[in-house]
């Protein structure tokens, strides 16, 4: 074997795949290691430090574990609020499909942070609803809803016309149809774009803190306020974060393969 | 079986144009059994199926299946295709589920049989049909003749009035294709009605009672299979022969 083999994958030389696993762990190594040397001679990263931020450690889990439940809440409340704009996107009545088409298009042209300010302060205020936590799940929801109806309908749209020719030739209701034959199909093209939504829903979710809700990142910008410790505060953030999607983009890609190999 | 068009039309889209599938058809036939669509591809053939299947409805003109009107409204028409079976070229079977389910889903969900009845029904016809051995399958581990066989076993399992075939065959390779057509003659002495679209000839005239020859949207030619095969009498026909009976 050549040195070259060593951090090389080309075709025809391709390498193992363990191989780049280890480089992937290399790299975040030396990383890790430039960051101790520049942050470490600075006075950012003090002794006593991590003392004083491991008092708040109830704070920092209380709000990861809010993040969970915010984030949870959405996904399963965005996929009702996906599956109905996709439905009715493909709904023969007109008024109804431009509906789901606006809908859609100004989620999507406006950034999250907008519609959290916008819906939360302009219309959550004005039609008396109170509860931040309930506004955040509802926000969330119709932002996420909007990209999961587009995942929706391309997995509708990618079940064959021959199915639904067979299904209604047998007899079947259009519900029935959807029911049996077409979701159960379309769910297995949706299911990884759903995993990978539900990463991005655990990331956008920290944009809530905007709106005073205890999720964690304004968990982690309480800790620094309090302690004045910075890297202490937010290093824990990115972490906490990680150990949450990295876990559902494994899963994500994995049943990537799986549909692959069923395919 | 009585089947009675009255000046049936049928156009659809394709590219944003109108494209004429059958052109003012009418023509009366009456067959025993087996009733053979054949003509040129193009020719409204599969058009014309589509139709009796209740998939589609016409522009315009009436059709009658024994002395009664094909619905027009979907409710009704929903009703009268729970009563066919239909078997397609590329079978469409559901990928997602065994070749049993298959043949139990229309039996449970449109006709109310007891899950256990409606399977034991089902095993039963796919043990007549030669594929007791692949219940438990999903399509995608079956070869060509087999899934097509399970499409029939799911067309005959609730009992239909007629049974439709859309070019059966035609996806199927020399030995699987004599496997379905072995099974589709058998079937005829089940005395089903059945009506064929099918490009191969040989099979339709020696399985047919009747023939309708369909080209250009046109049935010009409807008779005894016999008497057709003989004797056609349209031009078209007679150079539709010539040609596919060449070799």
């Amino acid at each position: 074997m050549k040195g070259s083999a060593l951090f090389l994958d080309r075709a025809g030389h391709p390498s193992p795949p363990w191989l780049e696993k280890l480089w992937i762990v290399l790299v975040f190594a030396l990383l890790a290691l430039l960051c101790s040397f520049t942050l470490g001679g600075s006075a950012v990263f003090t002794a006593g430090g991590w003392e004083s931020v491991w008092k708040f450690r109830e704070v920092f889990w209380k709000g990861w574990v809010l993040t969970i439940v915010i984030s949870t809440l959405s996904l399963v409340l965005s996929v009702l609020i996906g599956s109905l704009a996709a439905l009715l996107r493909r709904s023969p009545v007109l008024p109804l499909r431009s509906a789901s088409v606006l809908y859609v298009e100004l989620i999507r042209g406006t950034p999250l942070l907008t519609q959290i300010l916008f819906l939360y302060y302009a219309v959550a205020a004005s039609v008396g609803l109170q509860y931040r936590l309930v506004a955040g799940v509802l926000i969330l929801s119709l932002f996420s809803g909007a990209y999961l109806s587009e995942m929706i309908r391309a997995g509708i749209e990618g079940v064959p016309a021959a199915q639904w020719e067979s299904a209604r030739a047998i007899g079947l209701t259009p519900w029935q149809c959807y029911r049996f034959v077409i979701l159960p199909q379309a769910l297995r093209q949706i299911l990884p774009p759903l995993a990978g939504q539900f990463a991005s829903l655990i990331k956008d979710s920290s944009l809530l803190s905007i709106i005073g809700i205890g999720e964690f990142t304004l968990a982690a910008q309480q800790v620094n306020s309090a302690t004045y410790r910075t890297l202490e505060s937010y290093l824990p953030l990115a972490l906490g974060y990680l150990a949450l999607t990295l876990p559902v983009s494994i899963l994500a890609k994995a049943l990537e393969r799986r549909l692959r190999h069923e395919a | 079986m009585k089947l009675e068009l009255r000046s049936v039309s049928k156009s659809f889209f394709s590219g944003g144009r109108p494209q004429k599938a059958l052109m003012d058809v009418s023509f009366d036939t009456d067959f025993p059994h087996v009733l053979a669509l054949i003509g040129p591809s193009g020719g409204g053939k599969s058009t014309l199926l589509r139709i009796l299947a209740g998939l589609t409805s016409p522009d315009s003109g009436e059709v009658m299946i024994d002395g009664a009107f094909l619905p027009k409204a979907e409710r009704e028409l929903r009703a009268y295709r729970s009563r066919l079976g239909v078997v397609f070229q590329a079978y469409n079977l559901f990928p997602h589920m065994t070749a049993l389910a298959n043949v139990m889903l229309p039996l449970v969900q449109v006709h109310g049989i007891p899950e256990a009845e409606a399977r034991g029904r089902a095993l039963q016809i796919m043990e007549r049909l030669g594929l007791a051995d692949h219940a438990d399958k999903h399509p995608l581990q079956l070869s060509g003749g087999q899934s097509q066989r399970v499409a029939i076993a799911r067309a005959l399992a609730p009992k239909p009035e007629l049974l439709l075939f859309d070019e059966p065959t035609s996806a199927l390779d020399p030995e699987m294709t004599a496997e379905v057509l072995k099974l589709i003659a058998e079937l005829k002495e089940s005395h089903t009605p059945m009506i064929l679209v099918t490009h191969e000839i040989g099979f339709a005239r020696k399985i047919a009672d009747r023939i309708a020859f369909l080209a250009e949207g046109r049935v010009l030619e409807e008779g005894v299979a016999a008497e057709f095969f003989a004797d056609p009498r349209s031009e078209e026909a007679r150079r539709f022969l010539a040609k596919v009976l060449a070799y």
